[in-house]
């Protein structure tokens, strides 16, 4: 019987089923943030367990609260320093070098097709965009990554997203994503592996197909899979070079991982976005989603572009465009967190800075910063920010506060407007 | 393996979430002690006062969907520090059912008829629970009065349980 991505990779990784429908997988790489780390490590001590199981299989970032904001922030921080420091974890990324961990990770190589990776943050299904299985589990998984390599899951069902047409000019892998969970709904996809294949996901970059296993976790996914191709390689060629010969011999050997033409899945969906325009959110859950130009006019306090989703170059460069020679609206304030240094960097040499300080945005540090309303953008009660960030949860960016997702073309548009607006580079 | 024996805390409603159980804010908490007196605290309910009426119980029965909301293993983490290591209910939400028993703490679904009859016989009794892990009953008694129920978790959530966890078991046998 043929098998999905996410079966053949639980297959080269069993280690044990301690149960019919349980498999013990080997973990190839383990991903740490300050949040959900310091209490496994803490654990661990006391267990007299304080053990890795190999340190250079172990990543480790600072990137939710960076710089700390208070006392406690401050202690994550030193509890994950110490520990990374005592168990000579040389990928720690720390102030200066950090960056938000899904866009980090990947741009250091640290994912390859065919991996099992882990982290204590549902977001980790981004890493899917390699033809990896990447999922988001609690502090004991977590705990238990660090000191053995393994992890348990049940049986990876799949369900199947062709993503067919030709994607419209302005309209964005965001768009996208935004429109498949308004379709299937933020259970549409709970205890399955997506896996976004089609024409148009063949023909996106990595940043693109990043955005789009990314918020896979919106519709419950366990984590959202793109087949390894040759755009994979291509972006993957500076790390692994010295592995292959050619990029075709390292294509040929990903190959192992591209879904069997009879393999089973759950459901399959065929989503056809030709005449897909730009999205955004309205409510309080991610499928709560419509058409931007339904919601066009709606004021906004702020703009927030950003984050694991939308925080990288091509998006920078997609909301310069909009915002070149142009001045923000005197109703709102902006904020443009770059989502590592390398990405930061690449837009100062670029002129990306200067747009943005130019049409009035504030740029900050890369950190998660206000898309988890823990600092550097939070709401005040009764405010609404137009965000290029993954969750409008309730409460997410303050207490009180309204999000909307969107595109980082839309929220360029919409810093510009004072409210949400359509860009200019889409002519819908 | 911990002790699932003790006094019962009835909270006679179903989807009681994480946020309920305990709140985000306390999530820069890096102890788990330190979540002991918040346990429960934005539970809303009839006939519960989460100050005097956590203190001492060491087992909780619930409804339906117990634990729904976010993963965030503080959940079964304040209850495990309040001396809470059972909780019995009609279904669990997934996450926060393979939390437990991560923790060594064990989430047992029993049938909503069994519930129903628990809560119609005990609830608003001092009563008392009386796990035989092995033979898989629990046994609930309130003065004279008292009744056995049978239940089954996977053999893979009963070696979690007799390991302490999933930490210890993994440990053993990885
Ligand atoms: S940017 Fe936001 S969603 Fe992404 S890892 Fe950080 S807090 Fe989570």
């Amino acid at each position: 019987m043929g098998r999905t991505i996410a079966q053949k990779i639980f297959d080269d990784h069993r280690v044990g089923t301690p149960d019919a429908d349980m498999h013990v997988i080997r973990l190839d790489a383990v991903f740490c943030h300050e949040i959900t780390t310091p209490p496994a490590i803490l654990d661990l001590e006391r267990r007299d367990k304080d053990r890795v199981f190999d340190p250079d299989r172990i990543k480790v970032v600072i990137d939710h609260v960076s710089p700390a904001k208070d006392s406690k922030t401050a202690l994550q921080g030193k509890i994950l320093r110490a520990w990374a420091h005592r168990h000579a974890i040389k990928d720690f990324f720390d102030i200066g070098a950090n960056g938000v961990c899904h866009a980090i990770f990947p741009e250091k190589g640290f994912v390859r097709p065919g991996y099992t990776v882990i982290m204590g943050d549902s977001h980790t299904c981004t890493h899917g965009a390699f033809g990896a299985f990447a999922a988001g589990v609690g502090t004991t998984d977590l705990e238990v990554g660090i000191l053995k390599g393994v992890c348990a899951f049940k049986s990876p069902e799949t369900m199947r997203i062709n993503i067919t047409g030709h994607l419209p000019e302005g309209v964005y892998a965001k768009d996208v994503i935004l429109s498949v969970i308004g379709r299937i709904g933020v259970n549409g996809a709970t205890n399955k592996v997506i896996e976004f294949a089609g024409p148009v996901v063949a023909a996106m970059d990595m940043e693109s197909r990043m955005t789009l296993c990314n918020m896979a976790i919106e519709a419950g996914g366990t984590c959202g899979i793109c087949e390894p191709d040759r755009t994979t390689v291509d972006y993957l060629w500076p790390f692994i070079k010295d592995q292959y010969d050619t990029p075709e011999a390292a294509l040929a050997d990903f190959a192992r991982y591209l879904p069997d033409a009879d393999a089973v899945y759950s459901t399959t969906i065929d989503h056809d976005v030709s005449a897909l325009s730009p999205m955004v959110t309205f409510g309080y859950k991610p499928d709560n989603v419509k058409p931007v130009a339904e919601m066009a006019g709606t004021p906004v306090d702020q703009i927030y572009i950003g984050s694991c989703t939308n925080g990288r170059i091509s998006d920078l460069r997609i909301a310069a465009k909009v915002l070149s020679g142009q001045r923000i609206s005197d109703n709102v304030r902006a904020i443009v967190s770059p989502a590592t240094p390398k990405i930061y960097a690449q837009a100062l040499e670029e002129g990306l800075i200067k747009i943005f300080m130019d049409a009035g945005f504030c740029v900050t540090n890369p950190t998660c910063g206000a898309c988890l309303g823990m600092s550097n953008g939070v709401l005040a009660e009764g405010e609404v920010c137009a965000s290029t960030t993954n969750r409008n949860f309730n409460g997410r960016m303050g207490k009180g506060g309204m999000v909307h997702l969107m595109s980082p073309a839309t929220a360029a548009a919409s810093a510009i407007a004072g409210s949400i607006a359509n860009s200019t580079l889409f002519n819908g | 393996m911990k002790s699932f024996n003790g006094k019962v805390l009835f909270l006679d409603r179903s989807d009681i979430n994480t946020d309920e159980i305990i709140p985000a804010k306390y999530l820069t908490e890096i102890s788990r002690e330190a979540l002991a007196p918040n346990l429960l605290e934005d539970l809303k309910m009839d006939g519960f006062d989460p100050a005097n009426d956590i203190a001492g119980k060491a087992v909780v029965v619930t409804r339906a969907n117990f634990g729904c909301g976010s993963s965030r293993e503080h959940a079964p983490w304040a209850l495990e520090v309040n001396g809470i290591n059972l909780v019995v209910g009609e279904s669990f939400a997934r996450i926060f059912r393979q939390n437990m028993f991560n923790c060594g703490m064990m989430a047992v679904e029993l049938p909503a008829d069994t519930i129903d009859a628990l809560f119609a016989t005990f609830a608003g009794r001092e009563t008392t629970a009386t796990t035989d892990f092995e033979g898989g009953t629990i046994t609930f008694s309130a003065g004279d009065v008292s009744r056995t129920v049978p239940f089954k978790i996977s053999g893979f959530d009963a070696d979690l349980v007799t390991a302490g966890g999933w930490v210890e078991y993994a440990d053993a046998n990885y």
